[in-house]
């Protein structure tokens, strides 16, 4: 049994976002860098499979060189094997991009299972998963919140909105997108981080999966325009009074603007 | 490239656990801490299956044999944990207690007292103070008389961390009231030992930890239970407090800093006459003023620890390091207690604590006269 779990690395979700001088990111000097919180129990599940069993779990991430340090903590916490991708062809990607590096190395990988997380912290579009699944050719489910092994594959369970769960069934090989809060994430043990030292980690570029020309900047359908703060807005109304009177004029208000 | 010592990626690594059980178990419930008047003890088994208690130590005993850069990097993190009496608690266990054991004591009390230390299975405390001796250790009066194979301890300890919760003390005792700094021994106490038991003592500050007078009548433990050498207790625990002072740096530094970093939050959120608070040339000069104390206070504590990595004598500057540490958190408290007016006077704000919890600085682990008196030795006045 093999298990991909692909981790993005995102900002510290203490560190001070200052937007870059192109308006298009955010300044990456000088702040702390963590695995997207999604992602770390994608790995969790991954780990707790393989300690329930045989498995080997193999990590992936894209990006420059400080995202061997979440491929690292990755090994520390007891993953077999990393592969880190690494090129500045792939920079200024789209979502569908990075989906078809992601499928390329599973590709070579052939994994029986895919873990990922549902979302990143910092991008927030929740559509690299189903893409890479279907680059994959593969069944998938997002927002699960209970994998268990079951025949072939994976029951799942996934959360929809007001609280309903939908459960189905994915037959292996398959991809799993995991909802945050499924599990407790473990920590890396210092004699995990020591015995990381020796455990493998591949560097590849675009070239080495085949995609030269075919992701980064040149080949994205979508492209950031510009981040920014949003302004803030007029019109602000301070309701004041006891208890009673501010929760009678807000009802008021509410009924008056047609809410209710 | 040349990898710099105290910043490996296993550093890098160990650093992120150690702030994530920060983050995780400790901040959240920092007042929780404070208001128990104590540390959870249940998350030191945590800590040492994480291998935090043990970092220096042989891996025989379950240690992991690391250099002092590991530790160093755990107090910067554990110093943030929002209750600097619970960071003392957990560097009393790590820095303070076990290091004679480790260093000086036989096979039979290591695998007895510091294999459970080191997994978090037992906690520890260091016995030194009296109530008519501290910064003189010499005139510490508590007795150990040999009776056969047993030692009867008498006497009484002030201002002990760890008080209520620890499983052992590390004691200095006086086993020969004629020898000098020759008649001083290092005595390991189990705290279930018949004769034995404490008063908690009510602090300004540190409130998440354990202070407490200690009173030993007729306590009885067997001689094995001595660590090293018999008479040799004096100089066994002057080179024990070498790595406390450093700690205390360390993690004293860490908790201001991120002090300062809440006190420029707060002062671009706090609006008075129509402008952020950050936005007053006297707030900005403040803080840069702080911030460059800060980080003079960060090198020189560093420099100390790569000469600890290193091998080399560091008593002189650590020493320097403890005396200018202390005066920098004080004056980082104080100023900004200021900045957040009224609400830095509450006890529920950073400030606030840390005005009352950075004092202990300057006068636990050793003075600041004690710091000066012994510098001024050391440049021949
Ligand atoms: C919260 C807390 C936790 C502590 N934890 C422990 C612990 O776990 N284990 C332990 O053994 N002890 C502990 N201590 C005790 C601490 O180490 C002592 O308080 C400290 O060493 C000072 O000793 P003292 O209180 O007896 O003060 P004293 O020795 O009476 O000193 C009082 C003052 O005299 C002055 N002074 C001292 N020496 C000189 C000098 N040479 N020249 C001129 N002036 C001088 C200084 O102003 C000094 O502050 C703790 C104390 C506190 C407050
Ligand atoms: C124990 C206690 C009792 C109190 N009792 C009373 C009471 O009985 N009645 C009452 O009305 N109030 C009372 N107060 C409130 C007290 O008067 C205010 O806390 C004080 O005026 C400061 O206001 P603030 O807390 O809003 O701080 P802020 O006004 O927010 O000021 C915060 C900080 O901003 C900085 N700052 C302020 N002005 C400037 C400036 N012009 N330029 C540069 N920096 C500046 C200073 O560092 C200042 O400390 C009490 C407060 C305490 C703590």
């Amino acid at each position: 049994m093999k298990i991909l779990v692909c981790l993005k690395q995102v900002p510290h979700q203490d560190a001070r976002l200052d937007i870059d001088g192109a308006g298009t990111w955010i300044k990456e000097d000088g702040i702390k860098f963590e695995i997207n919180s999604y992602d770390t129990f994608a790995l969790e599940e991954a780990l707790r499979i393989k300690d329930a069993g045989e498995a080997e779990v193999v990590v992936v991430s894209i990006g420059p060189d400080r995202v061997t340090q979440a491929l690292r903590t990755a090994l520390g916490m007891g993953a077999d094997r990393a592969i880190h991708v690494k090129d500045a062809e792939i920079d200024g990607s789209d979502t569908l991009g990075i989906a078809k590096v992601l499928a390329a190395v599973a590709k070579e990988e052939s994994p029986d299972l895919v873990l990922m997380g549902l979302m990143s912290d910092d991008g927030n579009a929740s559509a690299v998963p189903p893409m890479m699944a279907e680059l994959m050719g593969v069944p998938s489910a997002t927002a699960v919140m209970k994998a268990t092994p079951e025949g072939d594959g994976y029951r799942c369970e996934r959360e929809l909105e007001g609280g309903a769960l939908e459960v189905v069934d994915l037959a292996k090989p398959c991809l799993i997108a995991v909802q945050s809060g499924l599990n407790q994430v473990r920590y890396a043990s210092l004699k995990g981080i020591m015995a990381a030292k020796k455990k493998p980690m591949d560097t590849k570029s675009a070239g080495d999966l085949g995609l030269s020309g075919v992701v980064g900047a040149a080949g994205a359908k979508a492209q950031i325009e510009k981040i920014y703060a949003p302004v803030r807005g007029e019109g602000a109304e301070i309701i004041e009074g006891s208890t009673d009177e501010v929760v009678t004029q807000l009802v008021g208000k509410i009924k008056e603007l047609g809410l209710l | 490239m040349s990898q710099d010592p105290l910043n490996s990626p296993e550093h890098e690594l160990f650093r992120e656990t150690v702030r994530r059980f920060t983050e995780e178990e400790l901040r959240p419930r920092a007042r929780e801490f404070d208001e128990m008047g104590r540390f959870d003890t249940s998350l030191f088994k945590k800590m040492g299956d994480l291998g935090m208690l043990g970092l220096r130590y042989d891996p025989k005993y379950g240690g992991a044999g690391l250099d002092w850069s590991y530790s160093a990097v755990m107090f910067e993190e554990l110093g943030r944990a929002d209750n600097a009496g619970v960071t003392m608690g957990i560097s009393v266990h790590t820095d303070m207690a076990t290091p004679s054991l480790a260093e000086f004591g036989s096979e039979e009390l290591k695998q007895q007292f510091l294999v459970p230390s080191i997994a978090g299975d037992m906690l520890s405390a260091i016995a030194v103070t009296e109530p008519d001796a501290g910064s003189d250790v010499s005139g510490i009066r508590t007795r150990a008389v040999r009776d056969g194979d047993e030692w009867v301890i008498n006497g009484s300890k002030i201002y002990i961390t760890n008080a209520a919760t620890a499983d052992w003390l590390c004691l200095l005792a006086v086993t020969n009231p004629d020898a000098g700094y020759g008649g001083f021994t290092q005595i390991i106490v189990p705290t279930d030992a018949p004769g034995f038991r404490y008063e908690l003592l009510d602090k300004i500050g540190n409130w998440g930890s354990d202070t407490g007078q200690l009173f030993f009548e007729d306590v009885r433990v067997p001689v094995a239970n001595t660590i090293g050498e018999i008479g040799r207790g004096f100089q066994q625990q002057m080179m024990q407090f070498q790595d406390e002072r450093l700690v205390a740096c360390v993690s004293a530094i860490a908790g201001s800093s991120m002090l300062w970093e809440e006190t420029r939050s707060w002062a671009e959120e706090r609006i008075l006459f129509g402008k952020p608070l950050s936005k007053m040339q006297n707030t900005q000069f403040k803080m840069v003023e702080l911030y460059t104390q800060l980080t003079a206070a960060k090198e020189l504590v560093n420099t100390c620890v790569r000469k600890r990595v290193a091998g080399e004598d560091a008593t002189n500057l650590i020493t320097m390091a403890k005396l200018f540490c202390g005066g920098v958190c004080r004056r980082v408290a104080d100023e900004c207690i200021q900045f957040h007016g009224g609400y830095g006077y509450m006890k529920e704000s950073m400030a606030g604590r840390a005005f009352v919890d950075s004092r202990l600085i300057s006068i636990g682990g050793g003075s600041d006269e004690t710091m000066l008196f012994y510098m001024a030795k050391q440049l021949g006045f």
